[in-house]
């Protein structure tokens, strides 16, 4: 009955997390739906503990208690420009749990194995012996998952293996990857004990290196599955880290928000595979579920960027063949009071923010400029690139933040069309997503990448550092071109200094 | 010069060539006016207001006839009428050349001139002199209004407290001037007006005009500017699939107004008899090409008839006499311009300039000679549409087979994709116990659920997205929380850790989610 009692919790659990999933098609149906999830979680929780959890009430509610403080701790103090950090460093937490998780389970099926040798039974119980009064007692001093895996019978321990291999595997990459992300996301303000450099590396060997770890897994795996013992699986949890840490390693800054995602999809997975070896459909489930939102989502990103997934994921820029078209014509520079008489003129201004906006946290001065042009009876509006960022969705969430409302924030397919007959477009910190080399320059490594078609518009507006190209180190023909001023500076401080000039 | 009006004969007529307002305009000119007592009655000038202006008032026709060196009238000639012309006058009137061929040679023999107001080259420049254009304005302004007097309903939907008025649903065929203004008028009185016409070109004027254009996919649709911009006759398919189209349209239109009219030619029939019997009872059809036959089959002409189920047809052809005191101020402008243009020097003398485009084109008789039909103008009637390259269209049976071809490809790589998953399934499931499959059950389930419902996640909620799957994927807590009661100090350590981790997990992940979510504001 008690059995009975947590699948039908775990069904209630699992409908709520589809539910809170689901939710996110809409910002207003989203604030519902994450109760859903908060709610399905709980229920997931407690009725483990009361159902075939093993005991240890006290100290799991205890540990659950001291990871909630922390992370809400982490969730209240953490800047919304950070949000793509926290992504990353709490992936690196649910890889490392499913690694422990994935090794406990290996130590169990030792430790029953071990119970069996002493009571002189056979372990695990071939599949045409009956199952003797005296194993059953051996199975008896176990309790949770030690229980089951001590009715298992020889099949049945070789797929577990092959489950929690893969568990463990996924999770190792999962944790070394995402500590990578997270160190290369975050930048010099890194809290780790060891700089990043957040351009791609690698180490001498490149990806044969990767190759080589994973083959070294492959062997492990079997080695581990024909002696059972530790020793391999721990070289595979050892070679699997490294792919983690060599792969993302390989992948520059601007492609994170793929890396994100995928590191995403593997947290997914590695709790799939771990449900599997505990047989618990939840797990199962939800990882799926998760697995496969990362999946989509590195899809969409790497759609956005016109490159396949296996490109990204190798690292650098390729297919860049032949000669570059050379840029023609000069930046011209501008100061505040010629942007802003342009901006006083204009009836209609599209926003372009990147990932340079982010890092300036330029998005409040954004938002009053935008109250301001608004409060002119100005139509203003914000194109979002999907790449834009270092996250899915990132400016759309530094937007919110700053009170943008949401509905006059676009997508770039809602607002190609429109570029020519807007006024004014402000570029903030965004480079290669307004690149109009992408369409123009067969040979640009970004050709056939979708950009946001800002060149058309009547006047283009650049606040940018410095002269200095992209994170893909492109040079940008929209920068030269007739209708295009630079307006140098750090974004913060130049929409600050727009903003008394604006009336 | 001296110019005469007299009053219109023909049954109806209303209109006058001459307004006391234009009569002022053509005494700047040096010419004099007469003008028949009584003619302008009827369009609401009384005889006074042309003294007034000046304009010498001759009783009876005969004596204008006699008297005036150019005779300006709306309709043409009557045989009376035509008797009375003498070899040096010029006539200005609506002629029609094309169907009034044996008058045209009569007169001609007698040496008058003719210059016929229905032969106005269609160019920039006469357009001041355009009498079919500003008369098509009227008769479509007055089609709309006509349509309104006998359609028992509002054209605009209302909302009212004694219940919900549907809005009209108005068909405007050809959107020529008449067409257009038909367009215009039932817009502005609230009506959803839906606009046809064998011209795609003319789609961006019917829609700056507020309706909608009625779009007829097919491969050769007219280039109109070869013409003049008036509409020429469409190939048997076209009239096909056009008119299947309105057959499909008639249930739902409550008024058509048809205006199609192809020059000198019987109006084109694209309201058929079974089209009339589909539409609701009250609905009205106002045909405005009743006078060379109808665009409906039921049309009689300069009647109003109402079908077997209750549909109005009007085929009166009088529209702008019916509007006589407006028509007549723009006739009678229109032809103050061409008088305008043929006394370059104002100075009383009529230049009769076959040279100039606009008035070669509008003379059909001159110097005892016919001289319709006139060469093709110098200047074309409208720039031709560049001819565009277009991305090879596809006939309907070959865009199918590409369909069908695609569909048949996915069906393959699907089938193929299910066939390929399903055997290693059943491998797989040959050698792996029950409990394996059914958890692998649940496993593809739940693969295809997140798909499906991923796809529907909004852009903008990417991040959120991330944070809160983050948050869920701690549910390898349970896990963790399965093992943690084993007896092994190890396990229970590992354990332990992996549940405060997840735990963190959790409430960082729905916490900040939450914060996130919350953020986002509608303006």
């Amino acid at each position: 009955m008690e059995l009975g009692f947590t699948n039908a919790a775990y069904v209630v659990a699992g409908v709520l997390f589809i539910l809170s999933l689901g939710g996110l098609s809409s910002q207003e149906s989203a604030k519902r739906a994450i109760w859903y999830g908060i709610v399905g979680m709980a229920v997931a929780v407690l009725a483990t503990l009361v159902g075939p959890g093993s005991g240890l009430w006290v100290a799991s509610l205890v540990l659950i208690a001291l990871g909630g403080a922390i992370g809400y701790q982490l969730a209240t103090r953490v800047q919304m420009t950070q949000m793509p950090e926290l992504v990353a460093a709490m992936h690196s937490l649910v890889g490392l749990a499913a690694v422990f998780v994935g090794l406990n389970a290996h130590i169990e099926i030792g430790r029953v194995a071990a119970a069996f040798a002493e009571a002189g039974q056979i372990f695990p119980r071939p599949y045409d012996v009956a199952v003797t009064p005296e194993a059953l007692a051996v199975a008896e001093q176990f309790r949770g998952f030690g229980a089951v895996v001590a009715k298992k019978i020889p099949v049945e321990i070789t797929i577990l293996q092959i489950e929690l291999a893969l568990g463990v595997w996924i999770g190792a990459i999962t944790f070394t990857g995402s500590i990578v992300a997270y160190g290369k996301l975050s930048g010099s303000s890194s809290l780790l004990p060891f700089e990043i450099d957040t351009s791609a590396k690698q180490l001498p060997g490149g990806h044969a290196l990767n190759a080589g770890a994973a083959a070294l897994s492959l062997i492990c795996l079997f080695w581990f599955l024909g002696s059972g013992g530790t020793f391999p699986l721990v070289i595979l949890t050892l070679a699997a880290l490294f792919i983690g840490y060599h792969l993302i390693m390989g992948i520059g800054g601007a492609d994170m928000p793929v890396v994100v995602s995928m590191l995403n999809s593997y947290s997914g997975w590695a709790a799939a595979a771990i449900g599997f070896s505990l047989g618990n459909d939840l797990l199962i489930t939800v990882g799926a579920l998760v697995g496969s939102s990362g999946a989509i989502l590195s899809y969409i990103m790497c759609k956005a960027m016109n490159r396949s997934f296996v490109s990204v994921i190798l690292g650098g820029f390729g297919g860049a063949s032949g000669e570059q078209m050379a840029v023609e014509g000069e930046q011209v520079a501008i100061e505040a009071d010629g942007v802003a008489s342009a901006l006083n003129e204009a009836d209609s201004v599209v926003i372009v923010p990147g990932y340079g906006m982010a890092v300036a946290q330029a998005q409040q001065a954004v938002s009053e400029l935008t109250r301001k042009l608004r409060a002119a009876g100005k139509e203003v509006r914000f194109a979002i690139h999907p790449v834009a960022g270092r996250l899915p969705g990132h400016m759309n969430v530094l937007l919110a933040e700053a009170k943008v409302p949401y509905d006059i924030v676009l997508e770039m397919d809602e607002i190609n069309d429109d570029f020519p007959s807007t006024d004014v477009v402000i570029v903030i910190g965004s480079n290669d997503i307004v690149n109009p080399a992408a369409q123009d320059d067969p040979n640009s490594p970004i050709a056939g990448m979708p950009v946001l078609e800002v060149w058309k518009a009547k006047q283009v507006f650049v606040s940018k550092r410095g002269q200095g190209t992209g994170y893909s180190g492109i040079e940008n023909p929209l920068f030269f071109k007739d209708n295009t001023r630079m307006f140098y500076g750090d974004a913060k401080a130049s929409v600050d200094k727009l903003l008394p000039l604006i009336d | 010069m001296k110019i005469g009006t007299p009053k219109e004969i023909a049954d109806g007529e209303a209109r006058v060539a001459m307004t006391p307002a234009s009569a002022k305009e053509l005494q700047k000119l040096g010419h004099d006016c007469l003008i028949e007592a009584g003619a302008g009655l009827a369009a609401g000038f009384d005889d006074a207001a042309y003294e007034e202006a000046g304009v010498t008032v001759l009783k009876g026709a005969a004596k204008v006839w006699s008297e005036a060196d150019v005779i300006a009238k709306v309709r043409p000639p009557t045989e009376t009428e035509a008797k009375r012309l003498k070899d040096d006058k010029t006539l200005v009137s609506f002629f029609y050349p094309g169907s009034n061929e044996a008058q045209m040679k009569t007169i001609a023999k007698k040496g008058t001139t003719v210059v016929a107001m229905d032969m106005v080259p269609r160019i920039s420049r006469a357009q001041k002199m355009d009498a079919l254009s500003s008369m098509a304005n009227i008769a479509g302004y007055r089609a709309v209004i006509e349509a309104g007097n006998n359609f028992g309903r509002f054209f605009t939907g209302q909302v009212t407290a004694a219940g919900k008025v549907p809005p009209a649903k108005v068909l405007v065929v050809g959107a020529g001037v008449a067409g257009l203004a038909a367009i215009g008028t039932a817009t502005s009185l609230g009506a959803i007006v839906y606009a046809f016409d064998v011209r795609p070109e003319v789609s961006e004027q019917i829609e700056s005009m507020g309706a909608e254009f009625v779009f007829l996919d097919f491969e050769d649709s007219q280039d109109s500017s070869a013409s003049g911009g008036y509409a020429a006759p469409s190939s048997p398919e076209f009239q096909e699939k056009q008119l299947e189209k309105f057959r499909e349209m008639a249930p739902e239109i409550d008024i058509v107004i048809t205006t199609a009219l192809i020059p000198n030619r019987d109006a084109p029939v694209l309201w058929t008899k079974d089209m009339v019997e589909a539409m609701k009872p009250g609905s009205v059809i106002i045909d405005l090409a009743a006078e060379r036959g109808g665009n409906c089959e039921l049309t009689v002409k300069d009647e109003k008839i109402v079908s077997d189920n209750g549909v109005t047809i009007v085929g009166y052809t009088d529209f702008p006499s019916r509007m006589a005191a407006q028509s007549s101020t723009l006739y009678a402008t229109n032809i103050r311009h061409l008088m305008t243009d043929l006394t370059p020097e104002k100075d009383g003398v009529i230049d009769h300039d076959m040279e100039d485009d606009v008035i070669r084109g509008a003379t059909v008789t001159h110097g005892g000679e016919v001289t319709y039909p006139p060469p093709k103008p110098k200047v074309a009637a409208i720039a031709a549409a560049p001819k565009k390259e277009k991305p090879k269209e596809l006939t309907a049976e070959e865009k199918r087979a590409q369909e069908t071809l695609a569909f048949q490809q996915q069906t393959k790589f699907q089938v193929g994709l299910l066939a390929v998953g399903g055997v290693l399934l059943l491998l797989a499931g040959l050698y792996t116990p029950a409990s394996f499959m059914q958890h692998f059950i649940v496993f593809t389930l739940a693969c295809f659920v997140g798909f499906q419902v991923i796809w529907g996640v909004a852009h903008s909620l990417h991040t959120p997205l991330m944070a809160v799957t983050n948050a869920i994927s701690s549910i390898i807590i349970l896990g963790a929380l399965l093992q943690i009661g084993s007896g092994s100090v190890l396990v229970m350590l590992l354990a332990g850790l992996a549940v405060f981790m997840a735990g963190i997990n959790i409430f960082g992940g729905f916490l900040v989610t939450r914060r996130m979510l919350a953020m986002f504001q509608k303006s």
